[in-house]
């Protein structure tokens, strides 16, 4: 894939960082407005296609490492299946820090309200850590496509 | 005020759907097909959870004393979502598979597995 | 903490925590990472054992997802359950146990005969995956979670399909097929559950079983369901994704496509019994089920017979199997709603079908194991370039003899026991099934002598002088099932007894399936 023009590398360059900070914004929030963990990741997600298309394949292998990502979705997934295990003391899943003081642990209100971060208990721990799975994902899924589509150009010129 | 105009496009995105899938012969093609249906499951599934005059299920800074839309539809379409973009996903990487070894696209050409 | 009451759950989520491990052990040890996988899937085995014997004793179980309690399905006086629960009876953890033995023999097999390939960390994450799928389809007591662990089945069925594609062109065109076909049907169930929720507000199976009303969009539920999920189990006329899936999957991962088919097969009778239950116009549905089975047995035998392909041949013999399946139950079904009939010869159809069921998994996974071994070593799979193999594989071939014998129906294996069931009672329902029952069964015998003799007799070829028995843990997994193919011929009155019946008790009686989550209402 060649890289594009210069208005367009210029213009990534300002932008990408707002898209990842965006999407960081949609996953910590999940448990107040709509979003949470697959939505933000999506978002981050795409901010490394953005990435990816502007610079050319050959170009963006030096900061977008399959390695790192294939890491970090790991992580994220032994993350998500430690916190369901946590709660095994009464049943899987079970939500251990609501309503409890700790983190998270504010009580939750019902009806309208004004939106309090700090509650939700195990939610938005969760929301991390599969919105970190999803964007370490699209990078692979969007790497391995792009690498895919240079070794099929290599033989077609051949 | 939108009646049952969402049950036709449903009906529409499916009917789409499968005429792709059945009558073309380019790989992407048949993937974009199968895209399509899912596209107007996902449809059926939200449209089932409407109200007439309601709002969207956030309490988070909601006007009070107004009906809300059924939030279970949302989350199971959220999840059919998810699994479906492990399904495109997949199904491009095989149709690259296939690119890479036999050169084209076209099931006429590729199809070696018979009878 | 009274760790059994959460076996349900670990059975599920041990070899899943296994999966989210293996890439990360497998950064550091390449040979780890099969290891794993078998002590991951050895204590499932272990875990699916003890729950079974709780099961039996003392009578089916609920686990409920992130309640106070695992059996608390009712919150605070609600009336309905809102929380994802598994609900095991007795027909569940009968093809759990078969699932469990399949993918812990899988892994065993897999130990040795993928060693040669790359990749290997993926291969047994996907293999614990389509595990985890599988075993959540047989478990599960809500509707919409069946729908995601089918999904998570497919799609990790579709990547090891076309495991060996980057080097082969099949392979990918395989996994291409079946991963449309899965989807097709997969968003035609997602579509049936829109319909059951949009009139009920339900999505739990016990819940929705005791409210249910047969109306008109009920009955098109029905009938979106049951094609699709025959179509998942590979019938007739829906069953062109078989053959070239089967071949075309490493041998360890058809047996566990076979057991992930049985799966859809069980989810098929689970919502014809247990949610619509008499309901429903029993004669007709069950008709219908019977000419899918009667469809399945007569193709699929007189497809296989002109293969040149073993494994393509035996792919054409499961979908032929699935058939008597199809049959047995079929014939239950049809005499549901007449009590006497039912008693006579119902439940001893019933019980043919779902007992052959068990046994198609053990002696199909047997065969394709020394199928996978002729292949390992002698590189081809055309019956038309292997011969006098005999001679260099001796464990291979008693291996071989006794799946064969099974699958034909001979005396002291387990074969024989679920087909005369299904022979005796369909009999009596009317004659002329029995009799196609009975063709079918010779013409699978006379093809299975086809194969023994081009693969297995003949003098010594000179192309095969360096072949030598399979390693030994190949011979173990193929022995493992041996095993328990002759303990289930030379004892199925016991397993008839303790486990099948059980089984087809809890799919005719609706009232126990509900009463098990609604307390008794």
């Amino acid at each position: 894939m060649k890289e594009m023009s210069r208005i367009v590398k210029t213009v990534t360059n300002f932008v990408y960082g707002f898209i990842i900070i965006f999407g960081f914004y949609i996953i910590a929030h999940g448990h107040l407005t709509p979003g949470g963990g697959f939505q933000g990741g999506a978002v981050v997600g795409s901010a490394f296609a953005l990435l990816l298309v502007s610079y050319g394949s050959l170009n963006s292998t030096k900061f977008l490492k399959k390695d790192i990502f294939s890491l970090f979705e790991s992580f994220g997934l032994i993350l998500f299946i430690v916190l369901g295990f946590s709660g095994l003391g009464i049943t899987f899943f079970y939500n251990f820090l609501a309503n409890s003081g700790g983190w998270f642990g504010n009580a939750a209100v019902i009806g309208v309200n004004p939106g309090d971060m700090n509650t939700g208990g195990v939610i938005p721990l969760m929301n991390i850590a599969v919105g970190l799975e999803v964007l370490s994902a699209f990078g692979v899924i969007v790497l391995t496509m792009a690498s895919g589509a240079e070794f099929t150009k290599k033989k077609e010129k051949s | 005020m939108i009646g049952n105009l969402p049950y036709v496009a449903v009906v529409i995105f499916i009917g789409l759907g499968i005429y792709t899938l059945m009558f073309k012969k380019n790989l992407i093609k048949i993937a974009i097909g199968v895209v399509l249906i899912e596209n107007g499951v996902n449809l059926f599934l939200i449209t089932l959870g409407y109200r007439k005059g309601a709002i969207a299920p956030i309490y988070t800074q909601a006007p009070s004393g107004q009906a809300m839309v059924l939030p279970t539809p949302q989350a199971l379409t959220l999840t059919s979502i998810v699994i479906g973009i492990a399904t495109t996903a997949l199904i491009l990487s095989v149709a690259m598979m296939i690119y890479k070894h036999y050169g084209t696209l076209d099931t006429d050409e590729v199809r070696r597995l018979k009878g | 903490m009274n760790l059994s009451n959460h076996i349900p759950i670990l059975i599920i989520a041990i070899p899943l925590l296994a999966a989210f491990l293996v890439p990360l052990i497998g950064r550091i040890n390449k040979e780890a990472t099969g290891i794993l996988a078998t002590l991951a899937l050895s204590v499932s085995l272990i875990l699916t054992i003890a729950l079974a014997v709780k099961i039996l004793t003392v009578g089916p179980q609920v686990y409920v997802f992130g309640a106070t309690s695992p059996s608390l399905t009712l919150p605070s006086g609600l009336k309905f359950p809102v929380r994802i629960m598994f609900q095991i009876d007795a027909m569940g953890i009968f093809m759990g146990l078969i699932t469990a033995v399949v993918s812990f023999v899988g892994a065993i097999y897999s130990l040795m005969f993928m060693k040669q390939n790359s990749g290997l960390d993926k291969y047994y994450s996907l293999l614990l995956l389509l595990t985890v799928g599988v075993f959540g389809m047989e478990f599960t007591g809500d509707i919409f979670n069946f729908f995601v662990f089918l999904e998570i089945a497919s799609i990790a069925s579709v990547a090891l399909i076309s495991f060996r594609g980057i080097d082969l062109g099949e392979p990918a065109e395989a996994g291409f097929k079946y991963m449309v076909v899965s989807s097709i049907s997969a968003l035609v169930v997602l579509f049936a559950i829109g319909i059951f929720y949009g009139q009920y507000d339900l999505l739990n199976f016990a819940a929705l079983a005791s409210v249910i009303k047969y109306s008109q969009l009920d009955k098109i539920a029905l009938g979106l369901l049951i094609p699709v999920l025959a179509m998942k189990a590979g019938a007739v006329p829906m069953h062109m994704w078989t053959p070239d899936a089967y071949s075309e999957a490493p041998a360890p991962i058809t047996m566990m496509l076979v057991a992930a088919s049985q799966a859809s097969l069980y989810a098929l009778f689970r919502v014809v019994f247990s949610l619509y239950n008499i309901s429903l116009n029993a004669l007709t549905v069950g008709w219908i089920i019977i000419i899918f089975g009667l469809l399945s047995m007569f193709i699929g035998v007189t497809m296989a017979i002109i293969q040149k392909d073993i494994k393509r041949l035996m792919a054409y013999h499961a979908v032929s199997q699935t058939g008597y399946m199809f049959l047995g139950v079929g014939v239950g079904l049809a005499v549901l709603a007449n009590p006497e009939a039912l008693k006579d010869y119902g439940i001893t159809a019933m019980e043919g079908g779902i007992f052959h069921i068990m046994n198609h998994a053990m002696y199909k996974g047997l065969l394709f194991l020394t199928a996978g071994a002729l292949f390992f070593r002698s590189g081809t799979r055309d019956l038309n370039k292997m011969g006098g193999l005999a001679h260099y594989m001796k464990y291979t071939t008693i291996f071989f003899i006794i799946g064969a014998a099974a699958i034909a129906g001979l005396p002291p294996f387990n074969g024989f026991a679920s087909k005369l069931l299904i022979y005796e009672s369909v009999y009596k329902f009317n004659p002329l099934l029995s009799i196609v029952a009975m063709v079918v069964s010779i013409l699978t015998l006379a093809s299975f002598v086809k194969v023994f003799h081009s693969a297995f007799l003949g003098p010594k070829l000179p192309q095969f002088k360096e072949v030598k028995e399979v390693p030994r843990s190949m011979v173990f997994a193929m022995a493992v099932l041996s095993c328990i193919i002759i303990f289930f011929g030379l004892f199925p009155d016991l397993i008839v007894k303790n486990l099948v019946h059980p089984a087809v008790m809890s799919l005719i009686e609706q009232l126990q399936y509900t009463g098990t989550v609604l307390g008794g209402m």
